[in-house]
């Protein structure tokens, strides 16, 4: 693990390229129908590549193209956009524990492409994370993203009605790609998802939360739980500082 | 709308990296932070999976396969390909 440090930048830039190729994939379906709707929902080709390029956050956008036909204020579509996205603070607080100290500018670039499918593959890493594998990482999902949603708006159409269909579950499957490896590891991350997963839906189907706030509480609420239990079972043992 | 989109989108995931850089965190809240990973995994996969088509199967059929594909030790562009592959199949039949 220790010579990780002596691998230069290029090569761990193009592991983190080759990790984004799911994610890639994913989002071909994803950016190609966000293109088309904007067109159909009346942007300009310029606005639709633009918000790709500036907001890079599907569901927002999505979001955003439905408020835009139902005549919403700027305000409240910022404000949704907010709500929507807070839980990437959660996301950037825990992947902050995992990379390797650099320089403020880079974070702060880098921090610019976590999504839901970034943040999930780099977090289920092993090891310190690079600067390098970051930006790998982020700019082949940013391209993918960016590319995807301005040739949807072009041709006008998305992928073949089937190969579209069965493509939606391309990012699910890359979730569970990663998740499920890690579960093999230990009963406590079967709880911590399996807690996460009920909670979300509970909060959805009922109603109770937005699906922005359905996400963070859930996520919160499992892993404070299971850090607690975790706690409680250290406790009368003698703790190493683990 | 759109910078201020992209404004509001940008701050909840830069924050963090500048407000805790190279600060040591209470182990309780770093605990917690290690476990967020896989607690969003399992926000982010249900109920959401459930309702990629009408189909409600569509999901499940998918879920199924990826997590079986994953679980025979499978890297995830595999398990990708194969649940896109094996969703192909059904709606080929279905």
């Amino acid at each position: 693990m220790e010579n990780i440090l002596s691998i230069n930048r290029g090569t761990e830039f193009k592991k983190g390229l080759q990790a984004g190729i799911s994610i890639a994939i994913g989002y071909v379906p994803i950016a190609l129908t966000f293109g088309l709707l904007a067109k159909t929902t009346g942007l300009s080709i310029g606005e639709t590549v633009m918000m790709s390029m500036i907001v890079f956050a599907g569901a927002s956008q999505y979001m955003s193209l439905s408020l835009i036909a139902l005549g919403t204020g700027i305000i409240e579509i910022i404000l949704t956009t907010f709500i929507v996205n807070i839980r990437h603070f959660l996301m950037s607080a825990s992947l902050n524990e995992k990379v390797e100290l650099d320089r403020v500018f880079n974070r702060v670039i880098y921090s610019f492409g976590i999504t839901d499918e970034t943040f999930s593959v780099a977090a289920t890493q092993s090891g310190k994370l690079t600067t390098g594998y970051m930006y790998g990482l982020n700019l082949i999902s940013y391209a993918s993203w960016v590319i995807g949603s301005g040739i949807g708006f072009i041709i006008g159409a998305g992928l073949p009605e089937t190969l579209q269909q069965s493509m939606s579950i391309a990012l699910y499957a890359m979730f569970i790609g990663l998740l499920v490896p890690s579960m093999k590891q230990g009963v406590k991350i079967v709880f911590l998802a399996g807690l996460a997963a009920c909670f979300n839906t509970v909060f959805t189907m009922t109603g109770w939360l937005s699906s922005g706030w359905a996400i963070v509480v859930a996520t919160l609420l499992s892993a404070v739980l299971v850090e607690l239990i975790e706690g409680m079972k250290k406790k009368g043992q003698v703790t190493d500082g683990e | 709308m759109i910078i201020g989109m992209g404004a509001v989108t940008f701050i909840p995931r830069m924050l963090p990296f500048i407000m805790f850089r190279g600060k040591e965190l209470p182990p309780f809240l770093q605990g917690v932070l290690k476990n967020v990973p896989y607690a969003t995994l399992g926000a982010l996969i249900f109920p959401a999976v459930l309702y990629i088509q009408e189909d409600i199967w569509y999901g499940v059929i998918g879920a199924l396969a990826a997590f079986i594909i994953a679980f025979l030790g499978a890297n995830v562009i595999v398990v990708v390909m194969g649940a896109i592959a094996i969703l192909s199949a059904y709606s080929l039949f279905f």
